[in-house]
Formats: structure tokens, C-alpha cells, sequence
């Protein structure tokens, strides 16, 4: 049974992640130096933990089948929790584009509207956000990027990548290691294009100040958190993708066993299916005027 | 119920397994790099009683404030100045919410006894993922300095801490109100608490899905395996919007956002949706792994099944899933439309069907049975009286029309201190004394712990059952001071603290006794026939690896209980 605990060994590494993680308040108050040092500790650990893992999975110590399960149930729920902290910044988005001026106006006893401090008709709820957004989204003054460039082209950049990994998924199960490795090829390069094409896009949208992040209402608050996480994750899951290709290299996966690449696959599509949403929404629908 | 030579196999399995199993590695290796789900819950239970500590400590300073008209008490911390007492005042509510909420309630209950108990009840040799258990355990414990940390770190202007209430709403929040790095201390934490619980709570859905011994279907599950179940759910659901909010949060007041600044478009109200799709869930896993302890025992000591079995596990189920749908009633005199305050109205009146079945289930399983007043299970009595009273009056507060005028006051204070003071914490005192001899090994002194629990119940009733009143009158919530009016009753209440602490001194008596006077050792199964789980065909304490050979569950003896 599992209860044969061979888990100990990483232990040290727990409590380097645990004070690395402690040090990243730090980047705020103390500067770089000290996050970076927790932030080296953080990656050493999750390199040796999974070392570990993919070691155990080698020499067959953690492989019966319930413990193959568990690992499915495991990274299902990680992408719940991450779905529902998408589901948090989606929530700001629409919260902004579909109520950009939320209230009543305020009238008085002698039926004229009341003005605020500016001498602008004031509202009852969120009277300031009223006047920044001038009740449409995109807000006044932003003029937003086109959704049919590169934003189209990276929706279709995403959508292939998905079919390729696929492709390397039945590759394995059929022992086509050539096929594997192309498939993950292919995917990787995408995901790099994509990060690329992401890259060009901010350095567009920053450098014209169409909208700014820092300082720029919540029109660029709500676009560069929500794709900047997004983004955040395609690089994560290219990651991810990089290190089944280096497994696959060195021969670990067999039609039978292949998990680790099964969970890339899985944190790929649903990277792939929050940018379905966020070009849909924020992109076409937000962009467009489409929404409020 | 399990084989008898379940245990039996526990203990041969001593000496000649493969791994060498029940060979117990040495101290530092064992506490601080454990692995194993009983050494972890133990860290746990340790863990939120230094917390409970010192949140008790913070009650105790705001207890003695109030205890008169005008700032008279927090001033001899403060060289006299009353803003600064006042700022104090306001870092003491705050933390002693947060504290007692993320690092006291939810590590014993979840971390502590779910950790403890949820492999053993169903027949697992340990957790599912018992590395992940013990990151999780250990980015607690970071988290929990951070917070301490927040404590003394600059907040506004001259002051330390952050004194904006536990719900941490912006502008309170933002550089406005708080600039200093008190509050981003306190947002690094709640990340780290919030990964942790995530871990966990994932490890806990998949060792009950996954790890199940054989035979033992869902619908034979024990209640308090099913409280954890439901419980992790929300955690796994809720966790992640709270990270968001925050996160939205800390780049609001370190990057330029403007998210929740109404100048830049955005909105402190997202703030307070985002929060309390949170919290609402939050409060169902303070409380959810209470019923299951509860149900346990009073099924044990009324030496009968537990009334309506499936229908408390769906109660349970039914708790979780509405309590995602209801989050605005915090919020009504937000200036909510009346449409959604009709909506957030009927949906919490709603969750009053399945919290009722539990309780009459609760009292259908002691009629007619031979009832033992044993500790756990005058805990437990007293758990349903309390948490039924602090129910009501969340059934009174869940009426938006009434709430306009309760909002913020003593009443609120009140309700949810009987729910959760009064209704969690009596569970977790419940389960302490239910599962101590079975933990570590030793049984506590009877007359001890029955005098814990009157001292405690009188005590924390005089503490909050006038609030109730002064809430009535109007007494605002989270303020330093208050008229001459409102003093009779607030002078009861902190009597009231006087006997509570009075209480846990007792409680520290009755331990220090069990451990180094009394030392007892207990039984496998101390309570008789009534006790029907898994944990008590082990020996007290378990050995250090249990269920070498799985429990089998194939028969009908299969206890739904």
C-alpha cells in the first residue's frame, strides 16, 4: 500500500519553498535583492520536488494505479482553483464594462439634478466612476486595440496549438515517440509565438498610450491583469510543455504511462479555453462598445 | 464497522514490513519535514491554540475597553494618546478576526482533526498527497508570521497595523487609508494562507474520492468525512476569488490600478462582491466541519445511528452549494437595487431548510436514546443550543429591511459570535475531548473537562447574549467608545470575558493534568458501543502508520454512521 512513506527525503526542500515564499512580500519594502533570493529558493524547491516525483514515477515507487488516480483528481481540482481565479478577474471586467456608470441621478426637492463638486450632475452610487468611464466602455479616451489583428491572430495561434499537443497526445498512446516530439515541438513554438505576438501587442498598447496599466482606469487595470495572467500562465504551461519534451527525449513516456504529459495537455487547454473568453469578452464584445 | 483484526494488523505490521513502517524517524525530522497526516494534524491543533491565544488575548484587551464609558483602558498602552489607542483599538478588531478565523478555527478544524481523523474514518494508510500535506502546514505557518509581522509594520501615518476590519474593504484598504506596508503584509498572508488551504483542501477531496477503503461507498461514509468533503469543496471554489480580489488589491496600492478607485472608473463595491463570494462560503467552512464532529457525537453518546443519515450528508452538500448563491446579504445597505435584495434575501432564507434538518436530525438521534453526558457530549448539547440561537437570529439579519437597521451594530456582533464563538469553537472543544485520549493517548480528567464546559458556557453567554440588546439599541460595531446608554450591558459582557477566561484557564488545567498528573492512558474505545467509527478499533494513540492491510467494508456491518 502507499502507506510505504519513502516521502520524507524532500522535506528540506519544503522549508526552503516555505521561507522563499515568506521572502516575496519583501520585493515591496526591501527591494529585488531579497525577493530574489526567495524567489531562487521557491524554484530550487520545485525543481527538486518534481525531480522527486518524476524519480518515484521511474523507479515505480508511486505508480499503483491508485496513485496514478489521485494524480488525475489532484490537477483537476488545481485547474478548478484556477478557473474560479480567473472567474475573480472576469468578474472585475464585467463588472466595469457592463455597469461603466452604475446609480441614479440625484434629485432634488425642486426637481433639478444635484452636481458635485465639479458642477457635473452627480449620481447616487459611484459618482466618481460615472464621470471617469462617461458611462460607456471602453471608456472615454481609451481607444482600445483592434480585436482582428493580432489578437484574432493569436486566437488561431492558440486554437492550432491545441489540436498539436493533441496530436502528441495520440501520438503516445499509440508508441509514436517521433510524433510525440513533433506534436510537442509544434506546441511549444506556438506557445512562444504567442507569447511573442502577447509581448508586441503590450509594447503597442504601452508605447502609443492608448490606455496605460499604471494610472490608467480601470479600462487598463481590468485588460493588463486579466490577459497579463493569461499570459502568465501560457508561459507556465510552455514551460510545462518544454519539460514533457525533455521526457520525451529521454524516453519516460510509454503509451501506458504518460500522466505528466496528460496534465500538460489539460493545463493547455484550459489556458487555451480562458483566451477563447477573454478575446470573446474583453477583445470583440468589450472593445466593440458591445457590452454597456 | 471494521474487522476486529484491523488493529491487529496495525500492530503486526510492526517490525517486519518492507519499508520498515512504523519505525518512527527522529524529532526534527519528524515534526518539521512530517509526512505522516497524524504528526501533521497534531501541528495543526498546536498551531491554532498559540492562535487562539493570542486572538483570545486581542478579545480580552477590546473586552476591557469596553468595559466602561470612554477610552479608559487601551490609553496605558499609548502613553495617554487616544487616537493612537483608538488606532490600536481598531488594529485589535481586525486581527482578532482574522487571526481567529484563518489561523485558529480553519487549522483546527480542518488541518487539526481533518488531518487526524479523515484517513482513519476511511480506512487510508495516510492523506493523498502527504508531501503536499506538509507544504501545506508549513505555508501556514509562514503566513501566520506574516500576519504577526503586519501587526507591528506601519500602517497610517504614525501608526502601526492595519485597523480596517477583517473584510479589509477598500478605500480602508487601499494607500488612502492604510499606505503603509501593514496592509500589504497582511495581503501577502492571506496569498499564502489561501495557497495553503488550497493544497489542502485538494489533497482532502482526492483522499476521499481516491482513498476510500474497500466497501466503503460515499453513502457509508462517516458525516464528519463528508463535512470535509463539502468543506474542501468550497475552499477549492471560494479560495481562488479571494486571491483575485486581493490580488486586484495589492495593484491598486502598488502599481497604479484602479480597480476598486471609483476616480479611475473602478469600484469599491467589486471589492465587497469579490469578498463575500469569498466569505460567504468562508463562514460554511468554519462551521461545516463542526456538524460532522457534532453528528459523531452525539450519535456516540446517545449510543444510537445518527438520525437520517443520507439527509445530513445532503444537508451538508445543500449548505455548500447555496451558500455560493447568497453573498450579497453582507452587503445590503451597499445600495443594492430592491430586486437583488429580494433575491439575496430568499436564497438565505433558503440555506434555514437544510441547517434545520440537521438540527432536528441531531435531536431525533437523541430521542430515545440512552444518552451519556460525558464531556464531548455536553460540548455538543451545548453546540446545538448555541449555534441554534445564533441561526435565528442570521434568519432575522438575512431580512434586508431589518439588516438596514442592524447593519454594523452589536447584533451582528452578536450573531455570528454564537455561530462561530460560541457554535464553532464549542465544536472544536467537542471533538478535542471527543478524539483527546484517542490523539494522544491519554484520557483527561472527567470532572475537569465538565467543569471547562459550564464555566465556558455561562461565560460566553454572558459575553454575547447582551450584545444582542445593545445591538437592538443601536450600538455600533468596531468602535473604541460609547455613550453612557449602552454601559449596563456592556459591563455584563465583559464580566462575561472575566468567567470565560476563567473557563480556559480550566481548560489549560484540565490539560496540563491529563498530560502530567492524571496520565490515564486511554482505552482504543473509551466510549462503549455508541462509538461506531474506524478511529476507535486503533489503539490510543494510533501507530504512527495505520491500515497496512485495508479495512474492508463488504458486509452490511458497514456502519452508515
Amino acid at each position: 500500500m502507499i502507506g510505504a512513506v519513502t516521502w520524507m527525503k524532500s522535506g528540506a526542500g519544503e522549508a526552503g519553498l516555505v521561507l522563499g515564499s515568506m521572502d516575496a512580500p519583501f520585493v515591496a519594502l526591501r527591494g529585488p535583492w531579497l525577493f530574489m533570493v526567495g524567489f531562487t529558493g521557491v524554484l530550487i524547491t520545485m525543481l527538486g520536488w518534481w525531480r522527486d516525483v518524476i524519480r518515484e514515477s521511474l523507479n515505480g515507487e508511486n505508480t499503483k494505479l491508485v496513485v496514478r488516480l489521485g494524480l488525475r483528481y489532484g490537477m483537476v481540482l488545481f485547474i478548478a482553483s484556477e478557473v474560479m481565479f480567473f472567474a475573480g478577474w472576469f468578474w472585475a471586467f464585467f463588472g466595469a464594462a457592463l455597469f461603466p456608470g452604475a446609480g441614479d441621478p440625484i434629485i432634488l426637492t425642486d426637481g433639478t439634478q444635484m452636481l458635485n463638486a465639479n458642477g457635473d450632475p452627480a449620481y447616487l452610487m459611484n459618482d466618481g466612476r460615472f464621470h471617469a468611464t462617461g458611462n460607456t466602455w471602453p471608456p472615454k479616451g481609451v481607444e482600445p486595440l483592434s480585436p482582428w489583428g493580432l489578437p484574432l491572430l493569436n486566437t488561431l495561434i492558440l486554437l492550432l496549438s491545441g489540436t498539436t499537443v493533441t496530436w502528441a497526445h495520440h501520438a503516445v498512446q499509440h508508441g509514436d515517440e517521433a510524433g510525440l516530439k513533433q506534436g510537442l515541438w509544434l506546441t511549444i513554438i506556438l506557445g512562444v509565438i504567442f507569447t511573442f505576438f502577447q509581448y508586441a501587442e503590450y509594447h503597442e498598447a504601452l508605447s502609443l498610450e492608448m490606455f496605460k496599466f499604471s494610472g490608467g482606469g480601470i479600462y487598463g487595470a481590468a485588460f493588463f491583469m486579466a490577459t497579463g495572467f493569461h499570459g502568465l500562465h501560457v508561459i507556465i504551461g510552455t514551460i510545462f510543455l518544454a519539460v514533457c519534451l525533455m521526457r520525451a527525449y529521454a524516453g519516460q513516456f510509454t503509451p501506458e504511462r504518460h500522466f505528466g504529459f496528460e496534465c500538460a495537455a489539460w493545463y493547455w487547454h484550459f489556458v487555451d479555453v480562458v483566451w477563447l473568453f477573454l478575446f470573446a469578452f474583453i477583445y470583440v464584445l468589450g472593445n466593440q462598445g458591445l457590452l454597456s | 464497522m471494521a474487522d476486529a483484526h484491523t488493529q491487529t494488523a496495525a500492530r503486526d505490521a510492526h517490525g517486519h514490513g518492507d519499508h520498515g513502517h512504523d519505525h518512527v524517524p527522529p524529532f526534527f525530522v519528524r515534526w518539521f519535514f512530517s509526512t505522516n497526516h497524524k504528526d501533521i494534524g497534531t501541528l495543526y491543533l498546536i498551531f491554532a491554540i498559540l492562535a487562539g491565544i493570542i486572538g483570545g488575548a486581542m478579545s480580552g484587551l477590546m473586552r476591557l475597553e469596553l468595559a466602561e464609558p470612554g477610552v479608559t483602558f487601551l490609553t496605558q498602552f499609548t502613553g495617554g494618546n487616544v487616537d493612537a489607542a483608538s488606532n490600536f483599538y481598531n488594529v485589535l478588531i481586525t486581527y482578532h478576526g482574522l487571526i481567529m478565523i484563518f489561523f485558529m478555527v480553519m487549522p483546527a478544524m480542518i488541518g487539526g482533526f481533518g488531518n487526524w481523523f479523515v484517513p482513519i474514518m476511511i480506512g487510508a494508510p495516510d492523506m493523498a498527497f502527504p508531501r503536499m500535506n506538509n507544504i501545506s502546514f508549513w505555508l501556514y505557518g509562514a503566513s501566520g508570521i506574516l500576519i504577526l509581522l503586519s501587526i507591528f509594520a506601519p500602517g497610517y501615518g504614525s501608526q502601526i497595523g492595519f485597523g480596517g476590519g477583517w473584510v479589509l474593504y477598500p478605500p480602508l484598504s487601499s494607500t488612502t487609508g492604510s499606505p503603509g506596508p501593514a496592509m500589504d503584509l497582511l495581503i501577502l498572508s492571506l496569498h499564502l494562507a489561501g495557497a495553503s488551504s488550497i493544497l489542502g483542501a485538494i489533497n482532502f477531496i482526492t483522499t476521499i474520492f481516491n482513498m476510500r477503503a474497500p466497501g466503503m461507498t460515499l453513502h457509508k461514509m462517516p458525516l464528519f468525512a463528508w463535512a470535509v468533503l463539502v468543506t474542501a469543496f468550497l475552499l477549492v471554489l471560494s479560495l481562488p476569488v479571494l486571491a483575485a480580489a486581493i490580488t486586484m488589491l495589492l495593484t491598486d496600492r502598488n502599481f497604479g490600478t484602479s480597480f476598486f478607485d471609483a476616480a479611475g472608473g473602478g469600484d469599491p463595491i467589486l471589492y465587497q462582491h469579490l469578498f463575500w463570494f469569498f466569505g460567504h462560503p468562508e463562514v460554511y467552512i468554519l462551521i461545516l466541519p463542526g456538524f460532522g464532529i457534532i453528528s459523531h457525537i452525539v450519535s456516540t453518546f446517545s449510543k444510537k445511528p445518527i438520525f437520517g443519515y443520507l439527509g445530513m450528508a445532503y444537508a451538508m452538500v445543500a449548505i455548500g452549494f447555496v451558500g455560493f448563491i447568497v453573498w450579497a446579504h453582507h452587503m445590503y445597505t451597499v445600495g443594492l437595487s430592491v430586486n437583488m435584495k429580494a433575491y439575496f434575501v430568499a436564497a438565505t432564507m433558503v440555506i434555514a431548510v437544510p441547517t434545520g434538518i440537521k438540527i432536528f436530525s441531531w435531536i431525533a438521534t437523541m430521542w430515545g436514546g440512552s444518552i451519556d453526558f460525558k464531556t464531548p457530549m455536553l460540548w455538543a448539547v451545548g453546540f446545538i443550543f448555541l449555534f441554534t440561537v445564533g441561526g435565528v437570529t442570521g434568519v432575522v439579519l438575512a431580512n434586508a429591511g431589518i439588516d438596514h437597521y442592524m447593519h454594523d451594530t452589536y447584533y451582528v456582533v452578536a450573531h455570528f459570535h454564537y455561530v462561530l464563538s460560541l457554535g464553532a469553537v464549542f465544536a472544536i472543544f467537542a471533538g478535542w475531548y471527543y478524539w483527546f485520549g484517542k490523539m494522544f493517548g491519554y484520557q483527561y480528567r472527567e470532572v475537569l473537562g465538565v467543569l471547562h464546559f459550564w464555566i465556558m458556557f455561562v461565560g460566553v453567554n454572558l459575553i454575547f447574549f447582551p450584545q444582542h440588546f445593545l445591538g437592538l439599541q443601536g450600538m455600533p460595531r468596531r468602535y473604541i467608545d460609547y455613550p453612557e446608554g449602552f454601559a449596563f450591558y456592556n459591563q455584563i459582557s465583559t464580566y462575561g470575558y472575566y468567567i470565560m477566561a476563567f473557563g480556559m484557564l480550566t481548560f489549560a488545567i484540565a490539560m496540563f493534568d491529563a498530560f502530567f498528573v492524571y496520565r490515564k492512558k486511554a482505552a482504543a474505545n473509551p466510549w462503549g458501543e455508541g462509538a461506531t467509527t474506524l478511529e476507535w478499533t486503533l489503539p490510543s494513540p494510533p501507530p504512527f502508520h495505520q491500515f497496512n492491510e485495508l479495512p474492508r467494508f463488504d458486509g452490511k456491518e458497514a456502519a452508515a454512521h
